[in-house]
């Protein structure tokens, strides 16, 4: 029967059942230490493309330091040490000639707490393109609509752009967040448990959200939880101690994982 | 990966493996009722003992009600704990093979209720060293089921799959037989329907069993060998320790 898996390596080594059509991001050998501790050991994966790819694993075990390496956001921590390679769409983000800048509007991230700027909706929102410059308003009108539209905030707040974007909920305010990280057109959105201080139907709304995007482009979200990500992505990486142990498509992943460790963790199993 | 039959006690929420242990030790209590049942059925017809009959009968509603237990059980497991992986697997199959030993169960109380007519009708013993013999066969691998299913053990399950077309075999040879009886004497006809609607029922158990295997197969391997012929089976997929 075809259905069985190939036997897995003998020893070590992750288990990766799947090969993407067409890789968005690739990491090679990448490893990642925070003075002396080692957050990340020798970890290589695809990331599909416009796809949504979950991280998960248990707390310290290097996926959001992952998540972050992907948009260099570790460049501002000096303690950071870094070895491997990470391209992004073949390109590695690390060349002389990659703007920091443009690489961090081509993955766009969003984090746990929702972080709106103190000023209006529609200044949120704006804000990346004014910073980009030569837009003029009635082309701003279009893209702030379109970005709000797309975070599915739009008929929410149409009435009071104006307003401080202080005055929404803290469902509201993700979604702006992720309508201002869109409104500067991004290849990649880098989600860092963007649900988790969030209501039960404003954590249903972003996941939505996540569904419908990935038809625009390419989706990467971290989250302690499980439920979740066995929701919304279409493929799992589960990581530990720096590692990555097993990725492939959630639907096997979350039904018939193929190694003990990962059977554990997500069955909430000691290891 | 495998997975061994403490499995589902290694959580951290020790209330969680209480929940899954239940799961299985109220499918072993229905298992054991349902053998009990098909036990009975056909010691009544054999013995001619039309209380017996009645008791099996009425028992029937016994096997239901520990259907709807368990199936009440594991609708509270999927909607308190979302289960995953083996433990997911467990889940749908204790639905399913509470669904199949329901169904052995009205096997058995169909064989009983034959049996009461044909004790009614004092007909003698024509075809009971068939049914003797597929019964003892379906007995067994409903035991045999129940045990691969404690246990884990996908090598016993898999012997299932294949003894189950031995009694489709056995049940064919029982069938040409009593058709000639039938030929030779009009007057056989009904009481010779209702032994082959006896073993019609114990083919149909030996079936079921067949299903309760191959739910212990999709439970350990993950692999869903339901409506696949026995000869095309991966064996050394399903029987390999991982």
């Amino acid at each position: 029967m075809s259905v069985f898996p190939s036997p897995r390596p003998a020893a070590g080594g992750p288990i990766i059942d799947f090969e993407p059509a067409a890789s968005c991001l690739e990491v090679e050998g990448l490893s990642l230490a925070y003075g002396e501790t080692l957050a990340l050991r020798d970890l290589s994966l695809r990331v599909p493309r416009q796809r949504v790819t979950a991280f998960i694993g248990p707390s310290g075990c290097g996926k959001s330091t992952l998540l972050r390496a992907l948009n260099r956001l570790h460049d501002l921590n000096d303690e950071v040490r870094l070895s491997g390679r990470i391209l992004l769409e073949g390109q590695d983000i690390h060349a002389p000639e990659v703007e920091v800048a443009e690489l961090r509007r081509r993955v766009g991230m969003v984090f746990q707490a929702p972080n709106p700027f103190p000023m209006s909706i529609y200044d949120n929102v704006a804000f990346g393109l004014r910073l980009q410059g030569g837009i003029r308003k009635r082309q701003m009108d279009d893209i702030v609509e379109w970005a709000l539209q797309s975070a599915a905030l739009w008929d929410e707040v149409k009435e009071r752009l104006g307003s401080s974007a202080w005055t929404l909920s803290g469902g509201q305010q993700q979604r702006l967040v992720i309508a201002r990280t869109l409104a500067v057109r991004p290849e990649v959105l880098l989600l860092d448990e963007p649900a988790s201080a969030l209501d039960p139907i404003s954590t249903l709304k972003i996941e939505e959200l996540i569904r419908n995007l990935k038809s625009q482009l390419t989706l990467v979200l971290v989250t302690h939880n499980m439920q979740q990500a066995a929701r919304v992505s279409d493929y799992t990486a589960f990581l530990q101690e720096g590692e990555l142990v097993e990725y492939g498509p959630t639907d096997s992943l979350f039904t018939n994982p193929r190694l003990v460790r990962t059977e554990n963790y997500i069955t909430g199993r000691m290891g | 990966m495998d997975i061994t039959s403490d499995i589902h006690s290694r959580h951290i929420s020790r209330q969680f493996n209480q929940e899954l242990e239940e799961l299985k030790t109220h499918l072993m209590a229905m298992g054991g009722l349902v053998e009990k049942q098909i036990q009975e059925a056909v010691v009544a017809l054999l013995d001619g003992d039309s209380d017996l009959a009645r008791r099996v009968v009425e028992n029937d509603r016994a096997v239901n009600d520990m259907q709807i237990k368990i199936d009440g059980e594991c609708t509270q497991v999927l909607a308190r704990r979302q289960p995953a992986a083996s433990d997911l697997r467990l889940v749908l199959a204790v639905i399913r093979a509470a669904s199949d030993l329901e169904r052995i169960g009205d096997e058995a109380s169909k064989i009983a209720r034959n049996a009461a007519d044909l004790i009614e009708g004092n007909n003698g013993s024509r075809g009971f060293v068939e049914v003797r013999m597929i019964s003892e066969h379906v007995r067994r691998m409903v035991r045999d089921a129940l045990t691969s299913f404690a246990r884990f053990d996908t090598e016993l399950a898999l012997k299932l799959v294949h003894e189950d077309e031995e009694v489709d075999e056995e049940y064919r040879t029982a069938m040409r037989s009593l058709m000639t009886f039938m030929m030779e004497d009009a007057r056989s006809i009904s009481p010779i329907l209702s032994l082959m609607w006896i073993l019609r029922s114990l083919e149909r158990i030996g079936d079921h069993a067949n299903n309760l295997a191959e739910y212990v197969v999709y439970l350990v391997k993950g692999l869903d060998i339901r409506h696949t012929d026995p000869d095309d089976l991966d064996e050394r997929a399903i029987t390999r320790k991982e």
